[in-house]
């Protein structure tokens, strides 16, 4: 008996169609459409008009779809008071992911470098004592942080946003960067030290040309975060700098007149458009981001 | 930062050409010392806005503060006030039946999700890339999404009485004794996936001469699962709890976009409780307060969890 299965991996082979394996692909499709269906509800719903939204449901087909609601969105609806739709909080996101996402992993690549190849007495201490920047609730540094931004004059500005972004991001991109540098081998850089290459030339000719992976990871991974956060949007972004996921929860979120839910839909989309692009296009460091992320310390 | 270091790396890169041992031992000083200078404004950084900051907080906490900030010490009247308002406890609660449910169905669908993607599927990139979208959508978004759908009414309700189901009722979202669990729906929609990827690769990462071992031994498929596969996936299981229980703690966006804390302050949750209090209400004392609890819910969670990871590794050895 143990001589007949041995040739059987684990899995059972994948060409054999049995009633197990029907139902295994039953229940993964099932899943897939369990995480399609919202989006599917976004789309539908953003090219039907108010109309259509009340006399269909949530799964029939646009038969007509317009883009009337995207432009609304996009243009004229109102969040909260102003009216000009998601446009300029749109750009105050990129104005403010861009610089933030830049900075902080150069920072990042330039600690963890540090860390992993110039160890020096204290420094895994203070990996520890960064790390601890990764898990705290940020709702525990809020207020002096609003205070001290107003006493800056950066309170509702996007550079205040920008610095706020960079302070909490680098123990993650330091985290990033160090958990990978530590998989250069040592060799590498003690023949370039011993050829004469100081710190910066070590880190030029050894250390950056192998880091293109790492980096793609760490961008991906700071826009995403930087791009979805609301916290510190709602709490430093005032009226003038607001990101558009608070422009986002200001539209759903406004009380008055007819909730135009093909205009909310839009918004939304729009909203999570370049997030999602980033997504599909790097796909795989975005994983990897999440799995690097997870796996701290 | 680079305008204390340039100086250095002109040495340190002109060192190597021509080199007297002056530049030598310049150099040589020069290493020491850059990763230091490199490491040191990250360090003062978070020195002041992450301990330095908890500390204020801490200090505020303490104080009467209310619109503005006054750092007088009072003692702990604002944890007197804050346990003695029912809408904390409420938040709290809240925390616990979101956190707990959350946590649970993320864990077991994210489990069973990677274990039947295990099983050498024809589309697995693809049904994977399915699964994991939603993580890099922000909360907000994930919210209006659910709020439509959820609408009673109008969403599902409505698709529901089309489909014959004349007597579906769905009101979870307006009726203050299940709002909270629509947080759950939207969360575990948003986060699951991304629980099925770390399983995925902890499953791939599994020796599979162990596996072939049991199974010449006549093992059957469940067993090897449960026997040697899950608990092989320990180390995964406690990054995934790590992670998931941070995510609920300092949840705000999902409940802020989905139900904004209502109806009433049913669906309320700690980091809701703080920014409103904070902000909104100008009661600053009161939301360092809570946001110290809340602060006191991570470590509550970290440090165990830590202690025990490393402990468990060192007995694994």
């Amino acid at each position: 008996m143990a001589a007949d299965s041995t040739s059987n991996s684990i899995y059972n082979e994948g060409s054999k169609l049995t009633a197990g394996r029907v139902i295994i692909y039953t229940l993964l499709v099932l899943c897939a459409l369990y995480y399609l269906a919202p989006l599917y509800v976004m789309l539908s719903t953003s090219v039907k008009t108010l109309d259509e939204i009340r006399s269909g449901n949530l799964l029939s087909l646009p038969m007509s779809p317009t883009g009337a609601a995207w432009g609304k969105a996009w243009s004229s609806a109102c969040t909260g008071v102003d009216c000009n739709g998601l446009a300029p909080f749109f750009w105050n996101s990129i104005k403010m992911a861009v610089p933030a996402v830049l900075i902080s992993t150069l920072i990042g690549s330039l600690n963890g470098y540090v860390l992993a190849h110039w160890r020096f007495r204290g420094s895994e201490i203070l990996f520890t004592a960064l790390m601890v920047g990764c898990f705290i609730p940020f709702q525990v540094v809020i207020l002096p942080m609003a205070r001290l931004l107003g006493m800056a004059g950066m309170a509702n500005t996007t550079p205040g946003l920008v610095f706020v972004h960079v302070v909490y991001g680098i123990a993650f991109t330091t985290l990033f960067f160090r958990n990978y540098y530590v998989t250069v081998p040592e060799e590498l850089v003690k023949a370039a030290r011993i050829d004469g290459a100081g710190f910066f030339m070590t880190y030029r000719k050894i250390i950056f040309p192998l880091s293109l992976p790492i980096f793609m990871v760490c961008f991906i991974w700071q826009f995403t975060q930087i791009w979805n956060d609301f916290l510190f949007g709602v709490v430093f972004g005032g009226s003038d700098a607001k990101p558009v996921t608070v422009a986002l929860n200001n539209l759903v979120n406004t009380s008055t007149g007819v909730t135009e839910y093909n205009v909310n839909m839009a918004a939304a989309i729009i909203a999570a458009l370049p997030t999602l692009v980033v997504y599909l296009l790097a796909g795989k460091y975005f994983v990897r981001g999440l799995t690097a992320g997870a796996v701290k310390g | 930062m680079s305008d204390h270091t340039l100086p250095y790396t002109a040495a340190a890169v002109g060192s190597p050409s021509h080199t007297p041992k002056q530049q030598g031992r310049i150099a040589a000083i020069a290493d020491a010392w850059l990763p230091r200078l490199v490491l040191s404004p990250t360090i003062i950084l978070s020195l002041v806005f992450v301990y330095g900051f908890i500390a204020v907080t801490a200090w505020l906490s303490l104080t009467n503060s209310r619109m503005l900030p006054n750092y007088e010490i009072s003692g702990f009247n604002q944890y007197v006030e804050l346990f003695a308002l029912d809408r904390w406890w409420v938040a709290a609660a809240n925390l616990g039946i979101f956190g707990g449910l959350f946590i649970l169905f993320c864990l077991a669908i994210g489990l069973v999700m990677a274990i039947l993607l295990d099983q050498k599927i024809r589309a697995e990139g693809a049904l994977r890339a399915i699964y994991l979208y939603p993580m890099a959508l922000s909360f907000i978004v994930t919210g209006a999404a659910w709020k439509w759908i959820l609408n009673p009414g109008l969403g599902l309700e409505k698709m529901m009485h089309d489909w014959g189901f004349a007597n579906f009722h769905f009101d979870w979202l307006v009726n203050s004794d299940f709002s909270i669990y629509t947080v759950v729906i939207a969360g575990v929609w948003q986060s699951s996936g991304f629980v099925m990827a770390l399983f995925l690769a902890g499953l791939r990462g599994i020796d599979d001469s162990i596996i072939k071992a049991a199974m010449v031994d006549g093992a059957s498929l469940p067993t090897i699962y449960r026997r040697i596969v899950i608990p092989a996936l320990r180390p995964v299981f406690f990054s995934v709890l790590l992670v998931l229980a941070h995510i609920a703690i300092k949840s705000f966006d999902l409940v802020m976009a989905l139900t904004a804390g209502g109806p009433g302050t049913s669906s309320d949750l700690p980091a809701i409780f703080m920014y409103q209090f904070s902000f909104s209400r100008g009661q600053l004392g009161l939301g360092a307060a809570s946001a110290m609890m809340m602060l006191a819910t991570v470590l509550a969670v970290l440090v165990p969890m830590m202690y025990l990871e490393t402990k468990g590794a060192r007995n694994g050895r």
